[in-house]
């Protein structure tokens, strides 16, 4: 490989023909920390658009070695409940109330709004909104669960990372 | 909460000083996550979906029972019911969602 080093400052001269050498050595380490990069990013978006909150990272944060892990914790399962309490508001807005609780306990932001949505709805015993609210309940439940499993993926790939690279963006 | 046998310790203890904690909440996400938040802290978790399973491994005469610190989790944050707690002997009132430095203050609270 021909090296034009006349035109280019000494110092990146070397900085290319190294990271030339360092990706073709471990492509394993680009690799990997490229897929680093990925998690960060989508954790960031995560937080931005507003899906989860503080509550999430800090949960996720800890060190909790004997417990299921911490994507088993996030499943808050309300599928088979939606459909059975359709017709019975009062228990549908506790059941919301229930729902609200375990969307705020992992920092699910935007799931905890809507629930809070719904119970205002109830609350004025306004039906249509009640029923649109839901809808909007279930689909944000939906779209996040998506979301979580696209992150815990990714992180399962990333493997065991000093957390201080993982967190620090 | 359940009441060590000797000193209390936090952070790592050798096992026989380790605090052993019931976490009762019909709430799985919720039994999912206090656990998480103790046991980063080192204390020993069991977790029950329910008051009356809570007793039924206890297994105490009311008379041990009071001798178990108390700490109550609700995300009602109604002032009345959170003195209530307070005044009948609840050690502390920790309104939900629950964060680690919750926890925190609790196990400096704890020693």
């Amino acid at each position: 490989m021909a090296l034009h080093i006349s035109s280019a400052p000494p110092i990146s001269a070397l900085h290319h023909l190294l990271c030339f050498f360092l990706h073709d050595t471990y492509p394993e380490m680009e690799y990997a920390s490229s897929l680093q990069r990925q998690l960060a990013s989508m954790k960031k978006n995560l937080f931005d658009q507003g899906y989860l909150d503080e509550q999430f990272y800090q949960l996720e944060e800890l060190q909790d070695e004997s417990s299921p892990n911490f994507e088993r914790s996030c499943r808050m399962n309300p599928a088979l409940i939606f459909q059975k309490y359709l017709q019975d508001f009062r228990r549908l807005d506790n059941f919301m109330h229930q729902l609200k609780g375990s969307a705020s306990s992992i920092g699910a932001a935007k799931m905890k709004n809507e629930c809070t949505s719904f119970r205002e709805f109830c609350n004025k015993e306004n039906r249509e909104g009640c029923l649109r609210s839901f809808q909007k309940v279930k689909k944000e439940h939906a779209v996040l669960k998506q979301k979580l499993e696209n992150y815990f993926q990714l992180l399962r790939q990333v493997g065991p990372v000093d957390k201080a690279t993982r967190s620090g963006n | 909460m359940s009441s060590p046998r000797g000193p209390k310790a936090c952070g790592g203890g050798a096992v026989d000083r380790q605090i052993h904690v019931l976490a009762v909440d019909d709430s799985s996400v919720d039994r999912a996550v206090i656990a998480r938040l103790l046991r980063s802290s080192k204390y020993r978790v069991t977790t029950v979906d329910s008051g009356k399973k809570a007793l039924e491994l206890l297994g105490l005469e009311s008379s041990e029972l009071r001798e178990i610190p108390v700490v109550i989790m609700s995300s009602e944050n109604v002032p009345n019911r959170i003195n209530r707690c307070l005044e009948e002997g609840a050690e502390d009132f920790l309104l939900k969602p629950v964060r680690p430095s919750d926890v925190a203050r609790l196990c400096n609270r704890m020693r």
